[in-house]
């Protein structure tokens, strides 16, 4: 009996289609996995379940009943919870006060029944083996301990129907065990959940049936135990590569980058980035393909030296890379384009200079050279065709793809020997991604060594000679570029060939 | 659509709430049985309709100039600067010290002599939260206002303990070469008027800050930090240093405040004489929104609004001036905040006319 069913659901944010006629069925009592890609609508179509977003068009039966979630305060009162990504607790308060937050039990004159609501709990962490001190502090709590705090809270709301966005991206493989022995005690109880994730041996691991989507559809629902990986991977990553656009054999000499056994943590201070050696030549793409949150982040950070190397090193040219010839050695376009990038209420022409303002031909000693900066302005804004072509407009005011080429005209217009590109297209349009594929493969044919992390395959395998994959902080492979698709590196990304190469 | 034109429009949400905090001070005024029109009238007749009156305006004005610009250049940075009261009793002390301790010095000498002096001292108290800042992330807020009490509380022990002339809270007279002159060197109707030349000097610090913020490198970088961190981060700036800087920078220009007090009027240091010119000063820095020629303007304003209610003084309550002055700034929040999303809505709405264009 389905406890969910989702019928034609259809979503769109602005022009794009982020689900698209999607079917979606959950029968009760079943652990069922929803996998895909970033961006293949697996969190829209949840978000939708939940009540977050509103869908353009389709129908939503819960248990059976046709119902409108129109906020997640409905979805809670029809027995649905989710734990998102990013968890929703007030660091300072105790698990028992967050967990009753918005829901407490209360005494006369509104005054808040602690020990009651500790009772509660104490009954529904015995009956779920859910074990957490109740009167610690959030903050002390490790994050699988928050997790649970997060569960706990669906199931004090009374949740039958448990949605987990990537419950398993924050912890530890220890961790990930305990969860699961927790699942497959709530299917017992006859509780519905739904996994969202990308690591397909979970799938294997805990999953009745598994949905796959890619590019806002469904691809396929199969039951777990009539597939495999590979074929998952397949399904997730979609058609082999249809021939590669552009050739170019580039005339690969003396390694530019060396980069020797660096590890570094992550912003919880975990390991992020464990040995991971590798070199870019001159006139070199190097592409690094990961799924979100495999270290390929914290890797540009520390290229790009904003987070600290823990061990190993960095050369360029020969010279070990520090806080003081990285400003030539290295150009960096970086992911977060509007927040790292730029400064949104600085002027064009202000932001071709970012970075690189302390350059003698822009400011000698205080001053800056006004004409320099301008008539640099306004060369970049022809060249590379900004629009407006105004180099006092705020930055704030430019499109998505105008404020990307900003970034790259500077970043390139540097002359660095070496360009890191990050996620350089995502949410561009065509006539913006294809500037910078141009852009890029100019500067690989002028000699530059260039490190391109992409999440769009098509991208690494177009533009890339060779590709790293990496997965959990290791470099896993290095593949030719020309020799591989995108179906052999969705196997390595996604842990099915753990091959140390 | 150009957007950036609609910084114009934004002018008006101040224009707007002065207009509005006079009709209710106009009530106030009503309320406590005096005929506004007439005390209006006097009020703008004794500050803007002569000389004399515009004059003590000036006077009135140079020191919240040199307070704003403390706090506009902090707030540039991101940073929220309380400390400017501090700074400038710093600073200005120093400035008299050094003007009656090194008193055979000529004038050509002594005077850049008290002027860095009050720099300096200013400066270094800027620095101290500044440091604290950078080095151990404590919060400025807090610091600025515990550099506040610090200064008031070590001046007045220097004062009271050390320099005082029997019997007053002020220390000894500076020496003549050290003072500033009057304005009535220049205009005879002058005379008695407090105004000095240094509001020629808090007219150049405006216009330094102007270059300082816009046309240099590190006024750049410190607009950078208080637009995105991140994205100055990114850009190679050293976060640290350009606090301790901003916050030096700042407490400098409120250590010139002794300029005005010390060296152009009274020529000695008193206890009291700030009366929270550095906290005006962050209202004269929010009406400006913190733009260094903006703040020559609102500083004159809040100079109008000093005067202005001392020549009323004996129609209405002192108090009337402090209503007003918070009747101003509530309504210049409230306004640019309507004004913005106003212009928020016009765009959307023009945003929609192009697509189905």
């Amino acid at each position: 009996m389905p406890a969910v069913e989702m019928h034609n659901i259809t979503k769109r944010f602005g022009i794009i289609k982020a689900n698209d006629a999607v079917d979606f069925s959950v029968d009760k009592g079943e652990i069922h996995a929803l996998v895909g890609e970033n961006g293949a609508g697996k969190t829209t179509l949840m978000k939708i379940l939940y009540g977050m977003y509103q869908p353009n068009e389709g129908k939503i039966f819960i248990n059976n009943r046709q119902e409108t979630v129109s906020s997640p305060a409905i979805a809670i009162a029809k027995g649905i919870g989710m734990v998102h990504q990013h968890f929703m607790l007030i660091p300072t308060l105790t698990v028992t006060e967050n967990i009753v937050l918005g829901n407490e039990p209360t005494l006369r004159f509104d005054l808040i029944d602690l020990r009651r609501a500790q009772q509660e709990l104490q009954k529904l962490t015995e009956t779920y083996h859910l074990i957490v001190d109740l009167q610690a502090k959030v903050e002390t709590l490790s994050v699988g301990m928050q997790q649970r705090v997060e569960i706990l809270k669906m199931l004090y709301r009374n949740a039958d129907i448990l949605i987990l966005d990537e419950p398993t991206a924050v912890l530890t493989p220890q961790e990930v065990e305990e969860l699961f022995n927790t699942l497959s005690h709530f299917k017992n109880q006859c509780k519905t959940i739904i996994l969202i994730t990308h690591k397909l041996s979970e799938v294997m691991a805990i999953s009745d049936r598994v949905t796959v989507m890619r590019h806002g559809q469904v691809v396929a629902c199969v039951e777990t135990k009539l597939t495999n990986q590979v074929e998952l991977a397949r399904m997730m990553v979609g058609k082999e590569m249809e021939g590669v656009i552009v050739g170019g054999n580039p005339f690969i000499s003396h390694p530019v980058v060396v980069v020797e056994q660096l590890a570094a943590m992550n912003d919880k201070k975990l390991s992020a980035l464990h040995d991971v050696s590798f070199t870019i030549s001159e006139g070199e793409i190097l592409g690094i393909a990961a799924i979100e949150g495999n270290g390929q982040a914290e890797l540009v950070q520390v290229i790009a030296g904003l987070r600290k190397i823990a061990q190993g090193s960095i050369k360029v040219n020969n010279q070990v890379l520090n806080d003081s010839n990285r400003r030539t050695l290295i150009a960096h376009i970086p992911e977060d384009r509007t927040h790292r990038g730029l400064v949104l209420d600085f002027t064009v022409a202000e932001n071709l200079i970012l970075g690189r303002h302390y350059e003698p031909q822009y400011s000698k000693r205080f001053l800056f050279h006004q004409q320099t900066i301008v008539q640099f302005a306004e060369t970049m804004i022809q060249e590379h065709d900004i629009r407006p072509r105004d180099k006092d407009l705020v930055m704030r005011h430019l499109s998505g793809g105008n404020q990307q080429k900003t970034i790259v005209a500077r970043e390139l217009s540097k002359n660095a020997p070496v360009i890191i590109a990050h996620q350089p297209t995502r949410g561009l349009d065509i006539g913006a991604t294809e500037f910078v594929h141009t852009a890029l493969l100019s500067e690989r044919d002028h000699g530059k060594a260039i490190l391109l992390v992409s999440s769009d395959l098509t991208e690494l395998l177009t533009l890339a000679d060779r590709i790293a994959v990496m997965y959990e902080g290791h470099i896993v492979t290095v593949l030719n570029a020309k020799d591989t698709s995108e179906r052999e590196l969705g196997m390595y990304m996604t842990g099915v060939i753990k091959k140390v190469a | 659509m150009k957007y950036y034109k609609t910084s114009l429009l934004q002018l008006i949400g101040p224009l707007l709430a002065l207009l509005l905090s006079f009709l209710i001070g106009g009530i106030f005024i009503f309320f406590v049985g005096r005929d506004p029109i007439l005390v209006y009238e006097r009020f703008f007749s004794q500050t803007l309709g002569n000389a004399y009156g515009m004059s003590q305006v000036l006077f009135k004005a140079t020191p919240l100039m040199f307070t704003g610009l403390c706090v506009a250049l902090s707030f540039r940075a991101g940073l929220f600067n309380i400390g400017a009261e501090g700074q400038l009793i710093i600073g200005t002390f120093l400035t008299a010290w050094v003007g009656f301790t090194f008193n055979s010095l000529p004038a050509l000498v002594l005077i850049p002599f008290c002027l860095i002096a009050g720099i300096l001292g200013g400066a270094f108290w800027g620095a101290i939260p500044g440091v604290l800042k950078a080095k151990f992330g404590a919060h400025e807020v807090i610091n600025t206002i515990m550099m506040n009490f610090i200064a008031a509380a070590l001046v007045s022990y220097l004062v009271i303990n050390v320099y005082a002339v029997p019997a007053t809270i002020h220390t000894p007279q500076i020496s003549p070469a050290s003072e500033l002159p009057r304005l009535d060197f220049l205009v005879d109707s002058l005379r008695g008027s407090p105004a000095n030349v240094s509001v020629f000097l808090a007219l150049t610090a405006s216009i330094f800050c102007y270059y300082f913020l816009w046309k240099t490198r590190w006024g750049y970088e410190l607009r950078a930090l208080g637009l995105s961190r991140s994205a100055s981060e990114y850009a190679g700036i050293n976060i640290g240093q350009r606090t301790i800087m901003t916050l030096a920078l700042s407490g400098g220009i409120a250590g010139l405040v002794g300029s005005n007090f010390v060296m152009g009027y009274k020529h000695y240091f008193e206890l009291g004489f700030s009366e929270g010119i550095g906290y005006i000063g962050i209202a004269v820095a929010l009406l400006a929104k913190n733009h260094p020629l903006g703040i020559i303007l609102t500083a004159v304003f809040f100079g109008i609004l000093e005067y202005g209610t001392l020549t009323i003084g004996t129609f209405v309550p002192k108090e009337l001036s402090n209503i007003l002055q918070a009747i101003v700034i509530l309504f210049v929040l409230i306004t640019s905040k309507l004004i913005n999303w106003w212009i928020r809505q016009l765009q959307a709405l023009t945003a929609i006319g192009n697509v189905h264009a």
